[in-house]
C-alpha cells in the first residue's frame, strides 16, 4: 500500500475510527491527548494534500475501488484542500488551547464522550469537504451536525440546551431541504456524483424538478451557513457553547456549508440552468450587503462579547458571500481568501475571549472593564486580531477586503454601492472592536479583579501562534492567495 | 389494485397526521404516531422497499413508541395549552408549494424510461451477481458499492448514542420506575398479567428473529440496522415487563458504551484492513484470494458492526430515559 495515494481517505477515516476508541477511554487526560494527536496528524495530512493539489491538480479516490458514479468518489481541488487545512488546523489549535477550559466547563466525568464527539465533528466536516458525492455530503453533514449539538450541549450554562434545541431544529430543516433537493436531482439524473450530475443535467435542464432542487439546495445550505436572514440560531449557539467549541465552530462549521453551496451552484447548476449566474448574483448580493450592515449594527449594540463576535460573523460571512455573488475571478478569489482569513481571525478572537472567560467566568462586556491591566497578553492578542478583523493593512483581514474592493470596482455602478458597504462595514467593525478595547484598557474595573491573573501559559501559546499567523498572512499572503486563485479558476471553469 | 392500495394508505396517512396534530391527549398522540409508522411501513412495502419497511416497523412503530411512553411516564399525559402561532403553517405552505410544482415534470412512478432506472441501477442489477455474488442487490449497494455511506450512517447512530450518554448518562442504581409502574403510568393498564406472560413468551422469539434478520441480509430484506433494532426491542420489552432495575442488573450500564463503540469501530477497521491488504478503503475484494468470497466476508463483518452499534445505541437511549430519577 502506498501511503501517498490514500492521504485523502485518511483525513476522514482516521478521526472517524479514533472516535469510538476515545469514547471508551476513561483515563484522565488521555482522551484529550489522543484527540490532539489525531487532529495534528490530520492537519499534517491536509497540508500534504494541499501540496499535491497545487503541484499536480485534483486528487481523486474511489472508495471500495468501485468506479464513479457506481461507487462513491472523493475529490479534492484547491478549494477543498484549503477547507481541510482550515478545519484540521483550527481543530488542533482549539484542542490544545481548550484543555483547561473544557475540564472546567464540561467536567472530567464525561470528557471522553466530549472528545469523541469532537473527533466526529472533525471527521464530519472533513468528510463533507473531500467528497465528490451529493448524498455522501448529507451523511457527513448528519455526523458533524449531531456531534456539534453534543459539543454545544456541553456548555456550562443551562441555556446551552435551549440554544442547542433551536440550532437542532434549524439545522435539521436545513439538512432536510438539502436532501429534498438532492432527491429531486437524483430523480431527474439518476446519479449522485457531482461531476456526473453536471454532465447529465444538461439533458433535463430547466425542467421544474431541477429548478426546485436548485432552490431547496440553496436555501437549505444557506440555513446551515447562517446566511442572513437565516442566521438566528448562530450567535446563541456560539455564546453558550464551551469556549473551545466556539473557537472551533466559529472558524469552520458555517464555512463548510458555504463551501458546499459554492460547489453545488458552480459545479452543477451554473452551466445547466439558463441565467443561473445572474439569478445567483441578484439573489445573494443584496443579502450579503444587508448581512454586513445588519450584523455589524447588532454587534455594536451587543453587551455579551461572545454574542458580539457571533453577529460579527454574520457580517463577515456577508463579505464572503458578496465575493461569490460577483461571479468573477477577482470576486471569487477575494471571497474564498476571506474564508481563510476570517477563520483565522475569528478563532483568535474567540480564543482571547475564552482566556478572559477562564479567569473571570463571564463574557459580559461590563466585566471586561480594566481587564487589560491584569491580562495584558490576552488583551493585546484581542487588539491585534480585532485590528485584523477591521481590515487594517499588514493583517490578514486586509488582503481579502482589498481583493473584494477591486472586484467591486470592476462591477460598475452596483459595485460602487457595494464598495461603500464594504467600507461602512469596516468602520462599524472598528466601532465594536473599539468598544471592547476602550473598556478593557481605559475604564477602571467595576468588579473585583484582585484575584484575576493572566491566562495559563498553555492557553497563551496557541493564542499567540494564531495572532502571529494572522499577522504573517497579512504580510505574506502568497500561500492562501495561491489557493484562493486556483479555487476561483476551478469554480469559474464550470461556467462556460 | 396497486393504485387503490396506495391511495387508501396515503389518505389514511393524512387523516392520522391531522389527528396527531389535533389530539390533546399525549397518550393518544403516541399511539397514533405508532399507527402512522405502521402505515409508512406498509407504504414502503408496496413500493418494494421491504428492508426499509422492516426498519420503519421496528424502529418507528416499535421502539419510538416505547420511548415516547417512557417519556410520558416522566411528564404529564395531556398537552399544555398554548397559543399556536401561524408561522409554522406558513413555512410549511411555502415549502410544500414548490415540491408540488416540481412534481409536474417528474417521471411517472415506475416508468422504465426514467433516468433513475436508466443510469446506475441497471449496472447494479447486472453486476451484483458477478461482482458480489449475492441475490439481494440492495445489500450489495448499501454494504459494498456505497459502503462508505453506510459507514457514515453507522457513525450517525454512534454519534446519537454518544450524545445521549453525554447529556443524560445511564446510571445503575438510580432507576426509580419499575416496569410495572411504567406500564401503569404510561398505559393505565391495571391488569397487566396477560401482556406480561404473553410478552415473556415472545422475548426469545424476538431475539431469535433478530439473529435471523442479521444473517439473512444477503438473501432478502434484512441486515444489521433492522437486526440491531429488533434485538434491542426484545430487551426493551423485557425491561418493561420485569422492570428497569432488573434489566440494568442483566445489562450493567458499564457494558453499554462498549457495544455502542465496538460495532462502529469494527466497521471502520474492516476498511483499514482492506487498505493494509493493498486495496482501497472498504474494498472487501482483497480480504480473500477470491474477490467474491472477499466481498462476502466484508459484508458479513460490517453487518455485524452495524447490528452491534444499533443495538447498543437503542438500548442506551431507552435506559437513559427509563432509568432517570423521576421527580
Amino acid at each position: 500500500m502506498s501511503f501517498a495515494n490514500h492521504v485523502i481517505i485518511f483525513l476522514v477515516a482516521v478521526p472517524l475510527a479514533v472516535a469510538p476508541v476515545i469514547s471508551l477511554l476513561r483515563v484522565r487526560h488521555l482522551p484529550w491527548l489522543m484527540a490532539c494527536i489525531t487532529s495534528l496528524f490530520v492537519f499534517v495530512l491536509s497540508i500534504q494534500l494541499t501540496q499535491s493539489v497545487l503541484h499536480s491538480g485534483d486528487v481523486t479516490y474511489a472508495l471500495g475501488s468501485w468506479p464513479a458514479p457506481y461507487g462513491i468518489e472523493l475529490r479534492a481541488g484547491a478549494l477543498t484542500a484549503m477547507m481541510t487545512v482550515i478545519v484540521s488546523g483550527v481543530s488542533t489549535m482549539a484542542l490544545w488551547f481548550g484543555r483547561y477550559g473544557i475540564y472546567v466547563e464540561v467536567g472530567e466525568q464525561r470528557a471522553h464522550y466530549f472528545y469523541a464527539a469532537w473527533m466526529l465533528v472533525l471527521a464530519g466536516l472533513l468528510g463533507i469537504a473531500v467528497t465528490g458525492d451529493a448524498f455522501n455530503v448529507f451523511v457527513f453533514m448528519e455526523i458533524s451536525s449531531l456531534a456539534t449539538y453534543v459539543l454545544i450541549a456541553g456548555g456550562p450554562d443551562r441555556r446551552a440546551l435551549t440554544a442547542v434545541l433551536k440550532y437542532l431544529i434549524m439545522g435539521t430543516i436545513g439538512a432536510t431541504f438539502y436532501l429534498i433537493g438532492v432527491g429531486l436531482v437524483y430523480m431527474m439524473t439518476g446519479t449522485l456524483n457531482f461531476a456526473d450530475m453536471e454532465i447529465r443535467l444538461a439533458d433535463v435542464e430547466n425542467l421544474r424538478p431541477v429548478l426546485v432542487a436548485a432552490g431547496f439546495i440553496t436555501v437549505g445550505l444557506a440555513l446551515k451557513a447562517a446566511i442572513f436572514p437565516l442566521h438566528v440560531w448562530m450567535p446563541n449557539a456560539y455564546t453558550y457553547a464551551p469556549s473551545a467549541v466556539a473557537v472551533f465552530l466559529s472558524a469552520c462549521s458555517t464555512k463548510i456549508a458555504l463551501f458546499i453551496l459554492l460547489k453545488f451552484d458552480f459545479f452543477v447548476f451554473q452551466k445547466n440552468l439558463a441565467g443561473h449566474d445572474v439569478q445567483f448574483s441578484w439573489f445573494l448580493m443584496p443579502l450579503a450587503a444587508i448581512a454586513i450592515i445588519f450584523g455589524s449594527a447588532v454587534a455594536i449594540n451587543e453587551n455579551n462579547i461572545k454574542r458580539l463576535l457571533g453577529y460579527s460573523s454574520v457580517a463577515q460571512l456577508g463579505y464572503i458571500l458578496m465575493g461569490a455573488s460577483f461571479v468573477t475571478y477577482l470576486g471569487l478569489s477575494g471571497g474564498i481568501l476571506h474564508i481563510f482569513n476570517h477563520a483565522l481571525i475569528k478563532a483568535t478572537l474567540f480564543m482571547a475571549v475564552a482566556c478572559v472567560f477562564y479567569r473571570v467566568r463571564s463574557a459580559e462586556l461590563k466585566d471586561f472593564a480594566g481587564i487589560a491591566q491584569k491580562m495584558p497578553w490576552t488583551m493585546a492578542a484581542f487588539v491585534l486580531a480585532g485590528v485584523a478583523l477591521i481590515g487594517v493593512p499588514f493583517t490578514a483581514g486586509f488582503t481579502s477586503k482589498w481583493l473584494l474592493i477591486k472586484a467591486a470596482l470592476e462591477a460598475g455602478v452596483v459595485g460602487y454601492l457595494l464598495l461603500a458597504v464594504v467600507l461602512i462595514g469596516s468602520l462599524m467593525a472598528l466601532v465594536y472592536v473599539w468598544k471592547v478595547v476602550e473598556l478593557a484598557y481605559f475604564k477602571p474595573a467595576t468588579a473585583d479583579l484582585s484575584r484575576v491573573s493572566e491566562a495559563p501559559l498553555m492557553m497563551r501559546i496557541p493564542l499567540w501562534i494564531m495572532v502571529l499567523m494572522t499577522l504573517y498572512f497579512g504580510i505574506d499572503p502568497s500561500y492562501p492567495v495561491r489557493l484562493a486563485n486556483a479555487a476561483a479558476v476551478s469554480l469559474l471553469g464550470h461556467l462556460s | 389494485m396497486f393504485i387503490l392500495f396506495g391511495v387508501f394508505l396515503l389518505t389514511f396517512l393524512i387523516i392520522i397526521s391531522i389527528a396527531i396534530i389535533r389530539v390533546k391527549s399525549l397518550f393518544s398522540a403516541v399511539m397514533l404516531s405508532g399507527i402512522f409508522s405502521l402505515l409508512m411501513a406498509a407504504n414502503f412495502f408496496i413500493l418494494d422497499a421491504a428492508d426499509v419497511a422492516l426498519t420503519e416497523a421496528a424502529i418507528g412503530a416499535g421502539i419510538t413508541t416505547v420511548l415516547f411512553l417512557a417519556a410520558l411516564a416522566l411528564t404529564r399525559e395531556t398537552e399544555q395549552r398554548e397559543t399556536h402561532s401561524r408561522v409554522p403553517l406558513l413555512v410549511l405552505a411555502i415549502a410544500a408549494a414548490p415540491i408540488i410544482f416540481a412534481t409536474f415534470d417528474k417521471p411517472r412512478l415506475g416508468d422504465p424510461n426514467a433516468p433513475v432506472h436508466q443510469h446506475v441501477a441497471p449496472w447494479y442489477l447486472e453486476k451484483t451477481p458477478e461482482l458480489i455474488g449475492i441475490p439481494n442487490v440492495v445489500t450489495a449497494v448499501l454494504g459494498s458499492f456505497r459502503g462508505y455511506d453506510t459507514l457514515g450512517e453507522v457513525f450517525v447512530i454512534f454519534t446519537a448514542g454518544i450524545g445521549v450518554l453525554f447529556v443524560f448518562g445511564v446510571h445503575q442504581r438510580k432507576a426509580a420506575i419499575s416496569g410495572g409502574e411504567l406500564a401503569q403510568q404510561a398505559r393505565g393498564i391495571r391488569h397487566h398479567l396477560i401482556p406480561r406472560i404473553i410478552g415473556k413468551i415472545f422475548i426469545p422469539v424476538i431475539l431469535l428473529f433478530a439473529l435471523y434478520v442479521q444473517f439473512h441480509g444477503e438473501y432478502g430484506p434484512g441486515g444489521g440496522f433492522q437486526a440491531g433494532a429488533i434485538f434491542a426491542a426484545g430487551l426493551i420489552l423485557y425491561s418493561l415487563l420485569e422492570g428497569v432495575d432488573k434489566a440494568l442488573q442483566k445489562f450493567p450500564p458499564k457494558v453499554l458504551p462498549w457495544f455502542v463503540a465496538s460495532g462502529a469501530l469494527l466497521y471502520a477497521l474492516v476498511g483499514f484492513v482492506c487498505l493494509a491488504l493493498g486495496g482501497n478503503f472498504l474494498d472487501y475484494s482483497v480480504l480473500h484470494s477470491n474477490p467474491v468470497v472477499g466481498q462476502h466476508i466484508g459484508l458479513i463483518l460490517i453487518e455485524i458492526g452495524v447490528g452491534v452499534t444499533v443495538f447498543g445505541v437503542m438500548l442506551s437511549i431507552f435506559l437513559a430515559f427509563a432509568a432517570r430519577e423521576s421527580k
